[in-house]
C-alpha cells in the first residue's frame, strides 16, 4: 500500500474550441515601446527578460514608440508595405490557381506577411535565408521574378525545379533562398552549419534560419541551438510562432510551459520576443540580431508573434478545429493595416495610393498568371527526362541504363 | 610508396587533401585534439588548426546537418559519424537532405559532402558497434558508397570521394584498420605494416568511384564480396584449395556491374558474401543484378553467405560472424552441385 493518488494523463488543450468565442484573455500584450533595447553585444544572462515579454513599436494610434522605434529609410518604408501587399496580391492569385484546377496545392502567408518582408529588408546581399514554406516574402521583396514563382507552382515547362519540388518549394541561391524542404526543421541546422563555415573563411556573410512553433519539437532544432551555443557562428534563428501547426494548437510543442524564444536562454544564446504583425519591431529586431552576428558576437534567437490566419495549405480547413472567428480576434491585428495606417500617419502613404497599389498588383499577378499558364498547368510541360538528371552531377550507369529502359 | 596501417592511409587521405584545399575542413565526435577514437584524425588539428579540424556535440543529426550547411556555403566537409551504429539519428540529414539537394534545386544548391563511419565487427562490440548498415545507403538515390578493403584503396577512395562533388557515405570496415583479417580470430593478427596492399604512395592519388578490384582470378566461382569479408574468402579459398575468383566491389552504388557480370559469366557459379544480414542487404540487389545479367550462364542458383538476420550479438559473436568455415562449405556446395 502507498498513499499516492493515481497518476494522471495531461494533453494540452486550446482554450476554445470551434462553436466557442474566440478567448485570447490569457495572451499577454505589453504596451508598445515598453521594451528596452540592450546593445548588441549584451550576454544572454542580461536579457533574459527579453524572451518572455514583447517588443512592440507601432501604438494603437499607429505611432512608432519606444527604444525600438528607428528611424528607417522611407523607401524602405514604402518598399515594405508594397511588398506586403504584393505577397498578399500573389497569395490571392495562386488559391485561385489551385481552385481551378491548375495547381494541386498552395500555402499562403496572411497575417505574417510582415515577419518574412520586414527580415529581408534587412539582410545584405550574400547572406543565406533557410526558409520554411510560409517565407514567400523573401523572394517577394526581392528582384526574383515572380513569373518563375507561378511556375513552380504550377510544374510547368519554365518551372525552375523541372517539376521535381511540390509546389512553394522554392530555390534560388542568387537571392539567398536555401532550396525549402518539406521534411520540417531540417535547414535550421543547415543555417548554422552555413554560418559556421562563413566563419571558418572569415567572411562577412550572415545565415538566417527559419522554423515553425511546431517544428521547434524537432531534433534539428536542438540540433541547431546545441551547435550555435558551442561556435557561436553568425545566424539569426528565427521561430515564427503562428499559433497553429496544421491543427495542433501551440501548446502541443510545449509553448504553454514557456515561451518558444526561452529556449535558447538554455544555451546561453540571447533570445528576444517580438510582435511579428508590427512591420517596425520586425525591421529593428531583425537589424538588431544581423548587426550582432556580423559583428562577430554569435547567434540570437528571435521569435516572431502571429497568428496563421490562412489555413496551413489548400488542403486544410481550420474551421474543423479552431473558432472561424478567431482571426479577427487575434490581439496584434493585421500587419498591413497597422503599417498602412502608421504610414499614412507619417505622410507617406495614402488610402487612395493603397487602393492603387492592391489594383497594381492584382493586375500584375493576373498578367503573370496569366504568362505563366502559358508555359502549362498541372505538371503539363515539364519533361520526363528531367526525372534522371541532377540525381548526381554525372549520370552514372545505372541511371543511364533506366533512362534508356524508360525511353526518354 | 610506405607501409601504412589502413588508419593512416584514412589520416593521410585527409592531410594530403586538406593541404591542397582549404575548402577541406575534417569534424566529428573526439576527432579534433584527441584525434579520433580510432586515431584516424591524429595530429591533423595541430598541422591544420582547430578552426578546420574540432570536436563536435554528440549530436549525429547535428553533424551531418551542419556539414551539409557548410557544404552548401562551398566547403567540403570530410565528417566522421563514430561509429556507423550511431548513425541513425542522422539518417533524414542524409536521406530526405545531403542526397536531395542538389536535385530537388535543379543544381541551385549542392552539398558535397563526405561522411566516414567504421562499419562491421569482429572487435567485441557488440549490436551497437559491430553493425554494418551499408543497403540503408545504397537504397538511396542521390548517395556513392564505398567500402575500401586495403590501405591503398582506402587513401586513394577517400581523396576521391572529399573531391567528388555528391555526398559520399565512405564506410570503414573496422576490423581492417590495423591488418587484413583472415577470419580466424584465435589466430596471431597481421598487420598491414607487412602486408603488399599495405604499401601506399604518400603523395596525392585518387581512385575511380564506382570501379572493383580482382582480388583473385579463378575459374571454379566467383565471390562478389567487400570490406573485412575479401580478407576472409581469401582464408577459405586456401583452405578448400577451390579456384574461385574473388571480385572485392569497393565501391556498392554506383555498382561495377560490367566487372561481377564478365567474372560470373566465366565461372558460371556465384557467390555473394556480406557481413551485414541477408534480408534486403546488398546481397540481395547484387543476386537481382547478376540474374538479369547471367542468367544463360548460371549453372547452379547463386548462394548468399551473409550475418544472420539478428541484431549482432556480443559473446556469439564468432557463430555470427560468416567466417572461413561457413564460407568453405558454402564454396564446396557451390562447386558440387550439378
Amino acid at each position: 500500500m502507498n498513499d499516492y493518488a493515481p497518476l494522471s494523463f495531461k494533453v494540452p488543450e486550446p482554450p476554445v474550441r470551434p462553436g466557442d468565442e474566440p478567448d485570447f484573455s490569457d495572451f499577454e500584450v505589453p504596451k508598445a515601446g515598453t521594451v528596452r533595447k540592450p546593445g548588441i553585444d549584451s550576454d544572454a544572462h542580461d536579457i533574459k527578460d527579453l524572451a518572455t515579454t514583447m517588443i512592440r513599436v507601432l501604438n494603437r494610434e499607429g505611432d512608432p514608440v519606444g527604444p525600438w522605434a528607428e528611424d528607417i529609410d522611407k523607401d524602405l518604408l514604402l518598399h515594405g508595405l508594397r511588398s506586403m501587399l504584393r505577397t498578399r496580391a500573389f497569395d490571392e492569385r495562386m488559391m485561385t490557381l489551385q481552385r481551378q484546377g491548375k495547381t494541386s496545392f498552395y500555402m499562403k502567408c496572411t497575417g505574417e506577411e510582415a515577419i518574412a518582408i520586414g527580415h529581408q529588408l534587412a539582410l545584405s546581399p550574400g547572406d543565406m535565408n533557410f526558409p520554411t514554406y510560409r517565407q514567400q516574402g523573401l523572394l517577394l521583396c526581392q528582384d526574383y521574378p515572380v513569373i518563375d514563382m507561378i511556375c513552380q507552382i504550377l510544374s510547368n515547362a519554365r518551372d525552375p525545379l523541372h517539376g521535381r519540388q511540390l509546389p512553394v518549394l522554392y530555390s534560388s541561391k542568387k537571392h539567398g533562398f536555401f532550396t525549402i524542404s518539406g521534411n520540417l526543421g531540417t535547414q535550421y541546422i543547415h543555417a548554422v552549419g552555413w554560418a559556421m563555415a562563413s566563419a571558418i573563411k572569415g567572411d562577412t556573410k550572415i545565415a538566417s534560419a527559419w522554423i515553425g512553433d511546431g517544428s521547434t519539437a524537432e531534433n534539428d532544432f536542438h540540433a541547431a541551438l546545441v551547435n550555435a551555443s558551442v561556435y557561436q557562428p553568425p545566424v539569426v534563428l528565427n521561430i515564427v510562432n503562428n499559433q497553429w501547426a496544421i491543427s495542433s494548437f501551440q501548446g502541443i510543442a510545449g509553448g504553454d510551459q514557456a515561451t518558444f524564444a526561452e529556449r535558447a536562454l538554455g544555451y546561453g544564446i540571447p533570445s528576444l520576443r517580438v510582435d511579428g504583425n508590427d512591420f517596425m519591431a520586425v525591421h529593428a529586431v531583425s537589424r538588431w540580431a544581423i548587426e550582432r552576428a556580423r559583428r562577430n558576437l554569435g547567434p540570437t534567437m528571435i521569435e516572431w508573434v502571429t497568428y496563421r490566419v490562412a489555413p496551413h495549405s489548400t488542403s486544410d480547413d481550420p474551421s474543423k478545429y479552431r473558432p472561424r472567428e478567431e482571426s479577427e480576434a487575434w490581439p496584434l491585428g493585421d500587419p498591413v493595416l497597422r503599417f498602412k495606417n502608421y504610414l499614412i500617419q507619417a505622410g507617406l502613404w495614402s488610402e487612395e495610393r493603397h487602393l492603387q497599389a492592391e489594383a497594381e498588383f492584382d493586375e500584375e499577378m493576373r498578367v503573370s498568371a496569366k504568362e505563366a499558364e502559358s508555359y502549362g498547368v498541372m505538371g503539363g510541360g515539364s519533361s520526363a527526362r528531367d526525372i534522371f538528371e541532377d540525381v548526381y552531377k554525372e549520370m552514372p550507369p545505372h541511371l543511364l541504363a533506366q533512362r534508356q529502359k524508360m525511353g526518354v | 610508396m610506405v607501409q601504412m596501417t589502413m588508419i593512416e592511409a584514412i589520416r593521410s587521405a585527409m592531410d594530403v587533401t586538406m593541404e591542397r584545399d582549404e575548402d577541406v575542413v575534417v569534424f566529428g565526435e573526439d576527432v579534433g585534439y584527441f584525434g579520433g577514437v580510432f586515431r584516424c584524425t591524429a595530429g591533423l588539428q595541430k598541422k591544420y588548426g582547430a578552426s578546420r579540424v574540432f570536436d563536435s556535440p554528440i549530436n549525429e543529426s547535428g553533424i551531418v546537418g551542419a556539414g551539409i550547411g557548410m557544404a552548401v556555403y562551398g566547403l567540403r566537409p570530410c565528417i566522421e559519424v563514430q561509429f556507423a551504429d550511431y548513425i541513425y539519428p542522422a539518417y533524414d540529414q542524409i536521406v530526405s537532405e545531403a542526397a536531395r539537394i542538389r536535385y530537388r534545386s535543379a543544381g541551385d544548391f549542392t552539398a558535397p559532402i563526405t561522411i566516414r563511419s567504421p562499419v562491421g565487427g569482429g572487435i567485441f562490440g557488440g549490436q551497437t558497434h559491430s553493425q554494418s548498415p551499408e543497403a540503408l545507403f545504397t537504397h538511396v538515390s542521390g548517395l556513392k558508397t564505398i567500402v575500401p578493403s586495403t590501405p591503398y584503396d582506402a587513401k586513394g577512395l577517400l581523396i576521391a570521394a572529399i573531391e567528388d562533388d555528391d555526398p559520399v557515405i565512405f564506410l570503414e570496415p573496422k576490423r581492417l584498420y590495423n591488418g587484413p583479417f583472415d577470419g580466424h580470430h584465435d589466430r596471431p593478427a597481421q598487420n598491414w605494416t607487412t602486408h603488399p596492399l599495405g604499401n601506399v604512395p604518400e603523395g596525392h592519388y585518387a581512385l575511380p568511384i564506382g570501379k572493383a578490384a580482382i582480388r583473385r582470378e579463378g575459374s571454379a566461382v566467383s565471390i562478389i564480396t567487400y570490406g573485412t569479408m575479401c580478407f576472409v574468402a581469401e582464408t577459405a579459398v586456401q583452405e578448400t584449395g577451390i579456384d574461385a575468383e574473388i571480385i572485392d566491389l569497393r565501391t556498392l552504388l554506383p555498382l561495377d556491374i560490367e566487372t561481377i557480370a564478365a567474372s560470373v559469366k566465366k565461372t558460371g557459379r556465384c557467390m555473394v558474401l556480406h557481413e551485414a544480414t541477408l534480408t534486403s542487404g546488398f546481397g540481395a540487389e547484387l543476386s537481382a543484378q547478376i540474374q538479369e545479367q547471367c542468367f544463360y550462364s548460371l549453372e547452379v542458383p547463386i548462394e548468399r553467405v551473409t550475418g544472420w538476420d539478428t541484431p549482432y550479438p556480443h559473446a556469439q559473436e564468432w557463430q555470427y560472424f560468416p567466417g572461413p568455415e561457413r564460407v568453405g562449405r558454402a564454396l564446396k556446395d557451390l562447386v558440387e552441385a550439378a
